[in-house]
């Protein structure tokens, strides 16, 4: 560190401070904090503030008077103000030191903490990526530079990636919050924080009421106790009186339902009390079909309706995106239309009429155009038209991770995908052209003969799968059921991150530049390290373990890692023998 | 595509065509040549509609002398809209293939709520009160009045229409409801009236099965068209129940009182007339003595209601004597009203026959038959000289005297029932008088006399020999059409039992045990789990739903079923339940997946396709027999086994098979659709019911089908699933169920020898 010659400019200088018993001065210069002994006039300690996490004090009543660095490392070195004018001294130069950290620490602190945080956000997302680095990067395998060069694009997709996508509601929240009886009448509701934003995104009217209610009338767990007596869990319960404070949710999600339900009438073929077109008076009918509201439980008839509303509430919860809150504008302009014109202000019929001109004639294209999509058929008519009208339709699908979509929840990062993920949009059209693209290089290898159609190969794969044709008796012992949980889950971190190794080592070959070269060889090394340091002694322990399966469990992996290092022996051999 | 079916070229505006499409042309140019009746049962989602406009829009090219015109009733509103779109394609066809452009006008006829577009009228949500609303601007007292009134309230498109419509004809060409309102907007003519008029020269007609086969309405809109007519039934499945409600009455408290009233400010107008106007009525009653039934040239805007019963029923005479007064009408039907009052005011369930009730009304208030048939015709003559225009205040008394004019014309087919209280609350005194038809061939005969021929169609109308039977006609042509398929596209299961062995049944003493509900809700639970996208539930009766649905939340059924899907119910409230479907929509489209429980019977089962993804299953929990405890149905199946031979149970039997038909059916809209249907009764194996399913499911369900637990119904459906999900193209359905012009050419003769072989036979 002494030999930065540069000059600094040292904003603070704190003498009479103790560092690991030895005394010393303390400078505080723009971009690093220095300790310097005063005996030898050396520094003792030097930290960058980027290196720096947060710094804590002493507390006020202890008599030694401190401050602590704690680094981003987890390192952290304390100083002892000593000041021998006194305790008051002593506290004054520490304030002003920690005064000062404080106002410049912010600087550095965002920089540093955007990058790890990003970093921190990747593990915490990809468990499996957390593994890895738990793997190879705490264990020393790789550096964690190394690490990131090679995942560095995860880095970047998250970067790219503009906004996370929302986490939907469950449909059943409610029930997750199971109530357990420990046995004395008393029920204990397990609530989650999860819970609770599923409850306040799918009943705002509880939001509302939290907010008003929580905490000047009620405390937060008064609130859930109301909450779980309510109609909203309870929902055989029929809403009495105003004692409940829920009862004017209740009502307030009545009169929201009620107004939606009259928004709502323009799809033609949904709209059931259009259907008739009978407006004869209500005694021309016999009682077999006449809609005579029977009386039913009215118990029966809330549930029926909290359950429907619930679904509605929930439904609403998904489509909150950019398109609703301008329909939602649009109802609401004419809301307000409507209702000013219900006031009687007459000057603005003119314009209210307008509106409902157009929006009639909107109303009457999507009228036609949901009869048109009725009656065709797709298979009789023009292929061009079908397209058309399907094309409508399809929604565009926003995958945020599009690799377990296509292949299902396994590690993969082909290139394609990433070629995918460079595109913002993937419609399914995009994956489906190429998809096609590539399947069209298949079929030269492939005689068309030798592949099976697609109804047989599913027929095989039923009678394949256990309850098929095939599968009467065959019953299901293979390795997994004799290998111990915790050996599989062990044993899977293995195989990820030997793989991952794996893979980069063999990504070097045709090593045909000196970079590459290098590469291999240090993923060479690298693998070697990971053999002796986790794989051998997994093995160790399993052969001795599990006796009979223990070899034969990791036969795979030992075959893999051999693969490699031969493969680099003989590059090596080869190697020296050019340079002969 | 042009093809010739029997010697007739036909236009069909699409490229491939389904070989049972061709075999229902040949079918159906069979019955318009014999100038017949027929009854086609094509399943739903082969192009049916299409099918028949094109061949009878190519008949009728052809031959514009044997067939002169195409009556095409539909039941609902979005159904009749199809079809006119449907037409409309097929013009287009024509117009793009052929030299000249079809000489073919068709319109749509719908209620004044759906063509309305008088600014103030069309505001009103009621159909009935855009009717009475359009009949205060329309009638022909109010107009007189505007002649010298120039503030009076009046309709500029019905006027604009009076001075210029009736002159002219509606341009060539296919109007659908906004296509009318359009034009009616830029013509100023009231869109109504100009399709009222357009009709009788419109050579395709589509409307509803009420402006045919009720006579109140049918008199004044569809007198008019011509005999030389094809008229078409389309999802006529349920023919039977329009036909009866049609001629039905029920008579109500409310109905009594509202009657009562309106009978008061009848009299108060009398007096007043008699004070001013004394010369009003006094021409009326004149013109009565003469014998003029109709005093007033009847306007077609004056008549709202005609006569309640058929024509040829209604007594060509004059007015007799004691109703020609104003006054004596007035008292007549006074007496009319208390005498129904004290026979509502019983404390046990009344059944008597038309004659029964006469006798007795004559005993007890000394009124005639013969005034009574007049009642209905009386009270709208005396409404039209007081220049009554809000009709909406008439209803109770306009039933009232339609109930007097049908009770004493009609003997035979009706009955009178009346209830002091509702079976489920005995306790609240709630009294109905039921006059009920029980022959739905009385309204329908008419229609088949009159009508060159008549086709009877829909997707679900076996056990077909039935309907011969209770409409009371020979059809030349009966036949029922499989669906050739590619791929087996519908996997009907028959579930008899749950998991454990249970088995399950809507019967009556089984449906209040938890196990059958439980194995229910399991099903359902196993289903949702299996099934992407949409599922729909058909329950037996909405009561059933509400009690299945309160046990299966004690259950925690629906708990369990929340984590799959979302749940939707439909409830009596059809608002409510339109906003439900709409979100159930959403919810299959946005791929979150719903499922939906309805009542068979109830609107959703009857009017809303499930087709694609909104309905990859649907399950019918329990035969969905009607409420065999309700008196009027005991009356009909009495009558019908008196006088058609049907036994009880066969006509229950197959009432509940039609409606669990068209509600599993709901889910199949062609062959590219796919479906699981699920009926789950232990009574649906047996052979009378699995017999009486139309012949396109049966022919599906195999016996490896029925009998099933819910375990192995779920396997199954895996599987099915899975094939399901294959891509799918047309080459893999060309040549069997899809065919080219060439392929049809060739096929030709295997095509209809199949149909022949699977001909239904006919018993005349």
């Amino acid at each position: 560190m002494s030999q930065k010659k540069k000059v600094e400019d040292v904003l603070l200088l704190v003498p009479q401070v103790k560092y690991k018993k030895s005394d010393g001065t303390l400078y505080i210069m723009k971009e690093r904090i220095v300790f310097m002994l005063e005996i030898k006039e050396e520094i003792a300690v030097s930290h960058s503030f980027y290196d720096i996490k947060m710094q804590k004090i002493s507390p006020e009543h202890k008599p030694k008077i401190q401050l602590q660095l704690v680094l981003h490392d987890g390192n952290n070195s304390t100083f002892h103000f000593v000041n021998k004018n006194g305790l008051q001294n002593q506290i004054q130069d520490r304030e002003k030191v920690k005064e000062l950290i404080q106002s410049i620490l912010p600087n550095f602190k965002r920089k540093i903490d955007t990058e790890l945080e990003q970093k921190n956000k990747v593990l915490t997302e990809n468990p499996k990526l957390l593994q890895l680095y738990k793997d190879l990067v705490i264990s020393k395998v790789l550096t964690s530079e190394e690490f990131w060069s090679i995942h560095g694009k995860d880095l970047d997709k998250l970067k790219n990636s503009s906004s996370k996508q929302e986490i939907g509601v469950s449909a059943n929240f409610l029930t997750e919050i199971k109530p357990v009886n420990d046995g004395c009448n008393v029920f204990k509701y397990n609530l989650t924080t999860e819970v609770i934003e599923s409850v306040f995104k799918a009943y705002p009217a509880v939001k509302k009421k939290h907010s008003e209610c929580v905490p000047t009338k009620l405390s937060e767990s008064e609130f859930w106790t109301k909450f779980f007596q309510s109609h909203y869990f309870h929902r055989d319960r029929i809403i009495t009186g105003m004692k409940d404070i829920f009862a004017e949710c209740g009502k307030i999600d009545d009169s929201t339902l009620r107004k939606e339900i009259r928004r709502n009438m323009n799809d033609p073929l949904l709209n059931i009390s259009k259907f008739g077109d009978n407006t004869i008076e209500d005694g021309f009918c016999s009682s077999s079909t006449s809609d005579q509201k029977q009386d039913t439980n009215i118990v029966h008839q809330s549930i029926i309706k909290r359950f429907n509303q619930h679904s509605f509430m929930i439904l609403k919860t998904c489509n909150e995106d950019k398109n609703h809150q301008e329909e939602v504008d649009k109802e609401k302009d004419k809301d307000k239309n409507s209702s000013e014109k219900e006031s009687g202000k007459k000057h603005k019929i003119a314009e209210v009429d307008e509106i409902i001109v157009v929006d009639e004639k909107e109303q009457q294209v999507a009228k036609k155009r949901r009869i048109a999509e009725k009656i065709t058929y797709d298979d009789l008519g023009d292929d061009t038209i079908n397209l058309k009208a399907t094309s409508n339709r399809a929604a565009n699908i926003n995958l945020d991770k599009l690799e377990r979509y296509l292949y299902g929840p396994m590690p993969s990062s082909q290139d394609n995908v990433v070629h995918y993920n460079k595109g913002k949009e993937f419609s399914l059209d995009v994956v489906d052209h190429t998809i096609r693209n590539n399947f069209s290089a298949w079929s030269q290898r492939i005689t068309h003969k030798q592949l099976i159609n697609p109804n047989s190969a599913v027929n095989v794969l039923g009678e394949l799968s256990p309850g098929g044709l095939l599968m009467s008796g065959y019953q299901d012992h293979n390795l997994s059921q004799f290998v111990p949980i915790d050996v599989e889950k062990e044993m899977g971190n293995l195989y990820l991150s030997a793989s991952e190794l794996l893979k980069e080592f063999w990504l070097c070959f045709p090593p045909i530049n000196a970079d590459l070269e290098a590469k291999v060889v240090k993923m060479h090394d690298t693998i070697q390290r990971f053999n002796m340091s986790k794989v051998k002694p997994f093995e160790d322990r399993i052969i001795r373990d599990l006796a009979p399966l223990g070899s034969q469990l990791m036969s795979h992996l030992n075959l893999l890692i051999d693969t490699a290092l031969r493969k680099f022996s003989n590059w090596k051999e080869k190697k020296g023998n050019k340079l002969k | 595509m042009r093809l010739t079916v029997d010697g007739l070229l036909v236009y069909f505006p699409y490229d491939y065509i389904y070989p049972e499409q061709y075999a229902y042309m040949l079918e159906l140019k069979k019955t318009l040549d014999a100038k017949g009746h027929c009854l086609l049962e094509m399943p739903s989602g082969t192009g049916k509609t299409a099918t028949l406009l094109s061949l009878i829009v190519a008949y009728m090219l052809e031959n514009p002398h044997v067939v002169r015109k195409l009556i095409y009733c539909s039941r609902t509103v979005p159904e009749i809209e199809k079809v006119i779109a449907e037409l409309q394609n097929l013009v287009a066809y024509y117009e793009k293939h052929s030299n000249e452009k079809p000489n073919i006008t068709g319109v749509v006829l719908s209620s004044r709520k759906n063509m309305c577009i008088h600014p103030e009228v069309c505001r009103e949500k009621d159909g009935k009160l855009v009717d009475a609303k359009c009949y205060g601007l329309t009638a022909s007292c109010v107009r007189e009045r505007q002649e010298y009134d120039e503030t009076a309230p009046s309709c500029q498109y019905f006027e604009g229409f009076q001075n210029e419509g009736r002159e002219s004809h509606l341009p060539i060409g296919v109007y659908s409801l906004d296509d009318l309102k359009e034009y009616g907007k830029q013509r100023n003519w009231c869109p109504y009236f100009t399709s009222r008029f357009a009709i009788v020269q419109a050579q395709v007609v589509v409307y509803s099965y009420h402006y045919l086969l009720d006579p109140k309405v049918a008199d004044i809109v569809s007198k008019e068209l011509a005999k030389e007519s094809v008229v078409v039934c389309d999802e006529a499945h349920n023919i039977d129940n329009v036909c009866i409600d049609s001629m039905s009455v029920r008579i109500n408290k409310r109905v009594i009182e509202r009657g009562s009233t309106a009978l008061v400010t009848l009299e108060k107008m009398v007096q007043e007339m008699k004070e001013d106007d004394q010369k009003k009525l006094q021409e009326e009653y004149a013109k009565m003595v003469q014998g003029l039934r109709d005093v007033y040239q009847a306007r077609e805007t004056d008549r709202m209601l005609a006569n309640p019963v058929l024509p040829d029923d209604i007594l060509r005479e004059a007015v007799p004597g004691n109703i020609r007064h104003a006054d004596h009408f007035l008292g007549f039907l006074n007496r009319f009203i208390a005498y129904l009052k004290t026979r509502l005011r019983v404390q046990h369930v009344i059944q008597e026959s038309p004659a029964g009730f006469l006798k007795d009304i004559h005993a007890k208030v000394c009124i005639d038959r013969k005034p009574l048939r007049f009642c209905a015709e009386r009270l709208q003559s005396l409404m039209r000289t007081l220049e009554i225009t809000d009709l909406n205040d008439f209803g109770g008394l306009t039933v009232i005297t339609h109930f007097a004019t049908l009770v004493s014309t009609y003997t035979q087919g009706f009955t009178i029932i009346i209830e002091p209280f509702d079976d489920k609350t005995p306790t609240v005194s709630n009294p109905v008088l039921y006059f009920s038809c029980l022959d739905s061939s009385i309204a329908m005969r008419p229609i088949f006399r009159r009508f060159q021929s008549v086709v009877i169609t829909s997707g679900t109308l076996s056990p077909m020999d039935m309907y011969p039977k209770i409409l009371d006609f020979s059809p030349v042509v009966m036949s029922s059409f499989t669906m050739t398929l590619a791929r087996p596209c519908l996997l009907p299961l028959i579930v008899t039992r749950g998991n454990d062995q249970v088995a399950i049944s809507s019967k009556f003493e089984s449906r209040e045990d938890t196990a059958v509900i439980r194995n229910y809700g399991q099903l359902l639970v196993e289903t949702a789990k299996i099934v992407p996208d949409g599922v729909v539930c058909f329950f037996t009766s909405y009561m059933y739903l509400e009690s299945v649905v309160a046990s299966w939340y004690d259950q925690g059924i629906i708990d369990t079923l929340l984590k799959y899907k979302l749940l939707f119910i439909e409830t009596q409230d059809s608002a409510e339940t339109s906003y439900a479907l709409m979100n159930y929509v959403k919810a299959c489209d946005c791929g979150r997946g719903a499922v939906l429980l309805a009542v068979a019977r109830g609107k959703v089962s009857e009017g809303v396709d499930f087709d694609h993804h909104l309905g990859r299953a649907v399950l019918m929990f329990g035969i969905p027999y009607v409420y065999t405890q309700s008196r009027i149905l005991k009356a009909r199946l009495e009558y019908l086994r008196d006088q058609f031979q049907i036994k009880e149970n066969d006509f229950l039997t197959f009432d509940a098979l039609r409606h669990a038909a068209q509600c599993v059916g709901r889910a199949i809209r062609g062959k590219t659709d796919y479906g699981i249907m699920i009926f789950a009764d232990k009574r649906f194996q047996r052979q009378d019911k699995r017999g009486k399913l139309p012949k396109w499911i049966q022919e599906n369900l195999t016996d490896n089908y029925s009998n099933l637990s819910t375990e192995e119904a779920m396997q199954l459906s895996k599987n099915f699933l899975k094939q399901m999900a294959q891509p799918f193209n047309r080459e893999d359905q060309l040549g069997l169920s899809l065919l080219t012009l060439e392929q049809l050419k060739n096929n030709e003769k295997e095509i209809i020898e199949k149909h022949l072989k699977n001909q239904a036979p006919i018993d005349i």
